[in-house]
């Protein structure tokens, strides 16, 4: 199986073990000339695209506006959709399970592998079953899963994380990808030619090659879903190789992590996301691969199939009046290309299967903000509302931010312990309540402002500023001193 | 330039406590513009913050206080004017909810008051030298204030508009963010001026002193002779 060089691994429901909150992450990944070089020209490249085809629709502003209603519709009435969903799906001759956290998930998982008695899975790419950590956990039973999406298998065989919804290693360029190849694939099955180059079109094929005798040798198959619709237990799987495709029909056993999120009440629903989430996700007018299948069909493709509904944080995100918006996510990862954030940092840097800006909210949503690294996420931002304008089905991520510091703010509150940014807030806010104490400091400040001309390095919070930029001047005299030296006293 | 010969607009000003504590021309050159224009300008001197920074931080309660005395402070006023696309958008998007049932008078940022209520895009101004233009995130996005900026700086005299490369991406300020995340921001700030030094402009100009203060605190610690300025600042220009 593949050898795995680096630390981080998903934590089921958590951020990346070993991964530093974000501050300090971005840190590390600031530092990286190449990883910042990798990104900003991947997602330079793909949030152009994505303008380019989105502009071709005139109805594009309601196709979102469409999108976000029939999810908020559908979140409203999650539990009868869902019990209409395994009511469909279980008559069509699928096997519906019920998982309240990533423990249970995997621990159903690995029930239905040991019954069969399976060493090795291959895997759709599948962001449900990231964040549950099933290939770590597989990896301590002995079992393999093998990652079937090319950019998946990059990650896998480099012994990464992925740092991106829909090109997980975006991070990495060509160069890179070619040395992975030379350097893993011999180890856990077919190698990559000896001389291979680092064109897409020959890394493209060892990985077809290497990755066509996974599909011929595994008996169990596992996916997610882009969608599950309530009214005839269909699944729906959108990709752009045909090697998913593969995953679900030529084993005999397919397992689905599916999240409870996932649900679409009618097959009609379908036909505005199928326009919303290609054009959001790859620029494409049309997805290229997409599979839909309805339980089992007797002598075509899987002969049992389960489908392991994920909560996993979901309730809690939804009981959350502003928060719930997120559930809408459809995760094509617009949010992330034009987040200038996300461009500077990376998705590792967020520590978790859910980067960017969906996953500076999501985070926090399914877990709450207790943990540093979640607590750490709303504040990876700066409000700058690129992120709502691309969501196809307009997650205000901005605002939900907001409410989420709130949160945090709450929780260091309670906790009682000496904070030097609330007291800065408390000082701020007594000034601004009255005109007359803004007015004495900014006298104050003027009498300072032959001192300040030379101060280069600020203590404390301030010193975030002076670390990289310089202080204006101060002003010999305010704008209320102006106009009270040149207007009279107003009024 | 028009000159409106009908009664004065009557307009009060809110300066916003940034550009009052450390940018006051912003706020001479506001009122300079809009007296040009035949404004009768008020600056009510209860005035302090909109609330953004407490909101924005996680702080609801002391900004609804912000916006409840901004509400008080500009309670007989016919239209608020404010040389900030990110105050403007805090009261008009954010108020209400931070401040509930609280009745807020019309608030413009400048180049939209200029542009839509007094219908001028040539306010006489001269500059001579070259500008590229950064186009605020809260203007561009929270207002959509769309091309009213670029036509304001496109009729002033002398001034050669110089268009910024990758211009709607953020300029990385994005209040306690530039010092919680002070890294990112400046990794922002920095390729934000290397895409303005590309233009070869002699000026980065914006229509928020928070960016302007960002950008320039990096354009002086980078001792760069290119200035950053205040859209208001340019169209007081009568050099």
């Amino acid at each position: 199986m593949a050898k795995t060089d680096s630390t981080l691994h998903p934590r089921p429901g958590v951020a990346f073990l070993g991964m530093p909150a974000f501050t300090e992450a971005a840190h590390i990944a600031l530092g990286d000339d190449q990883l910042r070089r990798n990104l900003g020209r991947a997602t330079r490249t793909i949030r152009d695209k994505r303008k380019r085809s989105v502009a071709e629709l005139d109805d594009w502003q309601d196709l979102r506006t469409a999108a976000a209603m029939i999810k908020d519709r559908t979140l409203a009435d999650l539990d009868r959709h869902l019990e209409q969903f395994e009511a469909a799906a279980t008559a069509a001759g699928a096997i519906v399970h019920w998982a309240a956290d990533a423990d249970e998930a995997v621990r159903i998982s690995l029930d239905i592998v040991r019954a069969h008695q399976a060493s090795d899975v291959i895997k759709v790419k599948s962001m449900a079953t990231q964040e549950i950590g099933l290939n770590e956990a597989f990896a301590e039973e002995g079992i393999h899963a093998w990652e079937t999406d090319l950019a998946e298998l990059i990650v896998q065989l480099g012994g990464d994380t992925p740092s991106h919804f829909l090109v997980p290693a975006i991070h990495r360029n060509r160069e890179e990808i070619k040395q992975i190849f030379l350097d893993r694939m011999g180890e856990v099955g077919r190698p990559a030619p000896e001389d291979l180059t680092d064109e897409p079109r020959r890394l493209a094929e060892a990985a077809r090659l290497h990755l066509r005798e996974k599909f011929l040798n595994t008996s169990v198959g596992f996916s997610g879903a882009n969608f599950a619709i309530a009214e005839t237990g269909t699944l729906v799987v959108l990709e752009s190789e045909g090697n998913g495709r593969m995953c679900l029909t030529l084993p005999d056993v397919l397992v689905s992590v599916v999240g409870i999120e996932k649900i679409l009440p009618t097959f009609a629903d379908l036909e505005v996301f199928m326009q919303v989430l290609p054009r959001s996700s790859t620029a494409e007018r049309m997805n290229p691969y997409t599979t839909m299948w309805t339980g089992v069909t007797e002598g075509d493709g899987p002969q049992e199939m389960h489908i392991i509904l994920l909560d996993n944080g979901r309730t809690r995100a939804l009981a959350d009046n502003t928060g719930r918006q997120a559930l809408r996510c459809i995760r094509c990862s617009a949010c992330l290309n034009v987040c200038p954030v996300y461009e500077r940092v990376g998705g590792h840097a967020y520590g978790s299967v859910y980067p960017g800006p969906i996953g500076a909210i999501l985070n926090p949503l399914l877990h709450g903000v207790s943990d540093e690294h979640d607590a750490a996420l709303p504040y990876a931002s700066s409000l700058c509302g690129a992120c709502y304008k691309a969501c196809p089905v307009k997650i205000d991520i901005p605002t939900v931010l907001i409410e989420q510091r709130a949160e945090v703010v709450d929780e260091r509150a309670d906790s009682g312990r000496p904070n030097a940014e609330a007291l800065a807030m408390r000082i701020a806010a007594w000034t601004f309540a009255d005109h007359r104490r803004l007015e004495r400091a900014q006298r104050l400040a003027g009498r300072a402002a032959p001192i300040a001309r030379h101060v280069r390095r600020l203590p404390g919070l301030l010193g975030g500023w002076t670390s990289s930029r310089d202080l204006p001047p101060i002003p010999d005299e305010s704008f209320h001193q102006w106009w009270e030296r040149t207007r009279g006293a107003g009024r | 330039m028009t000159q409106r010969e009908e009664k004065p607009v009557k307009v009060s000003i809110f300066v916003t406590c940034l550009a009052d504590t450390l940018f006051p021309d912003v706020g001479r050159a506001t009122v300079t513009v809009l007296e040009r224009l035949g404004c009768e300008v008020d600056f009510p001197v209860a005035q302090t913050c909109c609330g953004q920074m407490h909101m924005n931080t996680g702080y609801a309660r002391p900004a609804g206080e912000m916006v409840r005395s901004f509400a008080d402070t500009f309670a007989d006023a016919d239209a608020v004017v404010v040389p900030s696309g990110s105050c403007t958008g805090m009261l008009r998007h954010h108020g209400r909810s931070v401040a509930p049932g609280v009745h807020l008078p019309p608030v413009y940022e400048l180049s939209e008051f200029l542009v839509d209520v007094l219908g001028v895009t040539d306010v006489g101004a001269t500059f001579n030298g070259t500008v590229t233009y950064h186009p605020t995130c809260h203007s561009l996005r929270l207002l959509g204030v769309g091309d009213r900026p670029y036509r304001l700086l496109q009729a002033v005299n002398g001034l050669e508009l110089r268009e910024l490369p990758e211009a709607e991406q953020c300029c990385g300020f994005g209040g306690t963010f530039a010092v919680k995340n002070a890294e990112v921001s400046s990794a922002m700030g920095e390729d934000k001026i290397d895409n303005a030094l590309s233009t070869g402009a002699e000026v980065i100009c914006t229509s928020d002193s928070s960016c302007m203060m960002h950008l320039g605190g990096l354009l002086s610690r980078r001792k760069s002779p290119v200035r950053s300025m205040h859209l208001a600042e340019i169209l007081a220009g009568r050099e």
